[in-house]
């Protein structure tokens, strides 16, 4: 086969590569390699080969393909740092870093809580959850940061529901999760933080176990099939996979409204627009920006692109977002266009199982902020906002706001 | 139309619920697939093909053809 004319073996990328101007847009680097090609091969900062996917199509193909696996320990799976490796490599995995069937074993005992019809039915508690964060945000008085008077909150207060613990435990448990995602945290500091984190999981799966409550932490424990560090590791995963997760399509999605006057006028005008709008800021935002590491168990082609057994795949979410061949004028917001093929939540067996109670979220959320705040403004210069480029969800860092 | 939906395959995701709610649920013990009875013959071909789009495992096949198959045990349906 001869090689597709995009592949610069060898060429080297910063990742993730350094935002434009505009900060909603995808790293023009991303933009550029997905001109000339779907497919990119590149060298990671440890010199290793990885492909960065950028096509839609070829995306949903690859993480829909089992012979791609999510697994850390299998030779060629990409990472972006050192730190990175520590996390994915020396811990007990997660689901997340699977493949079926343990994958599929241990996913499939959430799957039954993470179900569409439950996420409605949470809908009150939810809006309860909304409310109160924003009276007490109201109560603070303006100007207030939104991530840290609301954004942080809503999703923080909804996993000590998940897991059953109480709302003071939050600041530890973002503290320590915070340093997780943070690209620059080294090694040593992270191994520390998991440790933290492990025993104060195990410790509450032991709690649950003598104290059972109606929270899916207790019922993940009371099934009694997942020994301890697996119930650690899936007491992780419901702490970090919805919390920053929500926490900054909650803020960034406000920003986006906020600098797209006419989209805000129209929503505000037709709340009943706001499904399909948290869809498309989806689409628009895709905060998850690292790239969903993959690594090739086999020889697979991909549109006539070679990728090689031992050779990773990082797909740039957000570039598939804007794929032109899917999302015509993607590099716009329109609340109104139908932007549910977008791939915000990955694809593949591995896709966020959370989302049905994340989309619930965050149209309560947005819809309630821009009721009950309809004169919702910066209070800063936008120009000196800063965004969260080593983070591995990311999104505006503080949104001064006055209402 | 005729739709299957394999079991094995589904993750749970809900993406067939989100598109076409009156044909998908999920079952309440695993969240895995289920059709609802009688739904897909009311079912827009659209609706079921954005379903199948949707689907993040594959595990959701629209068929055009009506007279194969009678409704097997991997939760066919015939339309």
């Amino acid at each position: 086969m001869t090689p597709a004319p995009s592949a610069v073996a060898g060429q080297e990328l910063t990742l993730p590569a350094p935002r434009g101007a505009c900060p909603f847009s995808p790293p023009p680097a991303y933009l550029d390699a997905h001109r000339a090609a779907p497919l990119t091969k590149m060298s990671l900062w440890d010199g290793e080969p990885c492909w960065l996917v950028t096509g839609h199509q070829q995306m949903r193909t690859i993480l829909q393909d089992k012979r791609f696996s999510a697994d850390a320990r299998v030779p060629g799976f990409p990472f972006l740092s050192p730190g990175r490796r520590q996390l994915l490599t020396k811990a007990q995995p997660s689901f997340l870093r699977l493949d079926d069937p343990e994958h599929a074993r241990l996913r499939r005992m959430l799957t039954g809580d993470f179900i569409v019809k439950r996420a409605e039915a949470q809908r009150p508690q939810l809006q309860k959850i909304v409310d109160e964060a924003l009276d007490r945000m109201i109560a603070k008085g303006s100007p207030a940061d939104l991530v840290r008077d609301f954004a942080l909150p809503v999703p923080s207060r909804v996993i000590c529901l998940l897991l059953g613990v109480p709302y003071a435990d939050h600041e530890f448990f973002e503290g320590q999760t915070s340093m997780l995602v943070d690209l620059s945290t080294p090694p040593e500091q992270i191994k520390a933080a998991m440790g933290t984190l492990n025993g104060y999981l195990t410790e509450l799966a032991e709690r649950k176990r003598r104290e059972p409550d109606d929270s899916l932490l207790s019922r993940l424990v009371a099934r009694g099939e997942l020994n301890e560090a697996e119930c650690a590791a899936m007491g992780m995963v419901l702490l970090v996979a919805g919390h920053e997760t929500t926490a900054n399509m909650i803020s960034f999605g406000t920003l986006a409204l906020l600098r797209n006057p006419a989209q805000l006028a129209r929503l505000r005008a037709e709340p009943q627009l706001i499904k399909g709008a948290v869809e498309e800021l989806l689409r628009y935002l895709s905060v998850v920006h690292f790239g969903l590491p993959r690594a090739a168990l086999e020889d697979v082609e991909i549109d006539g692109t070679l990728i090689r057994a031992g050779e990773g795949v990082l797909c740039m979410l957000s570039a598939a977002n804007w794929d032109e061949q899917v999302f015509s004028g993607g590099a716009e917001l329109d609340i109104t266009r139908d932007a549910r093929r977008h791939l915000a939540f990955g694809f593949g067996g591995h896709q966020c199982i959370g989302q049905p109670l994340a989309r619930a979220e965050l149209q309560i959320a947005l819809g309630t902020l821009l009721r009950r705040l309809p004169d919702l403004r910066l209070a800063v210069p936008y120009e000196e906002l800063e965004y969260r480029t080593d983070k591995a969800v990311y999104g505006v860092r503080s949104l001064p706001v006055t209402w | 139309m005729q739709v299957s939906v394999d079991k094995d395959r589904c993750c749970g995701a809900g993406q067939c619920v989100m598109a076409a709610p009156d044909v998908f649920d999920q079952s309440e013990d695993d969240g895995l697939v289920l059709l609802r009875p009688g739904a897909v013959e009311q079912a827009a071909r659209t609706d079921l093909e954005l379903a199948a789009g949707l689907c993040p495992a594959g595990a959701i096949t629209v068929r055009e053809d009506p007279r194969t198959g009678s409704g097997d045990a991997d939760g066919t349906v015939d339309a």
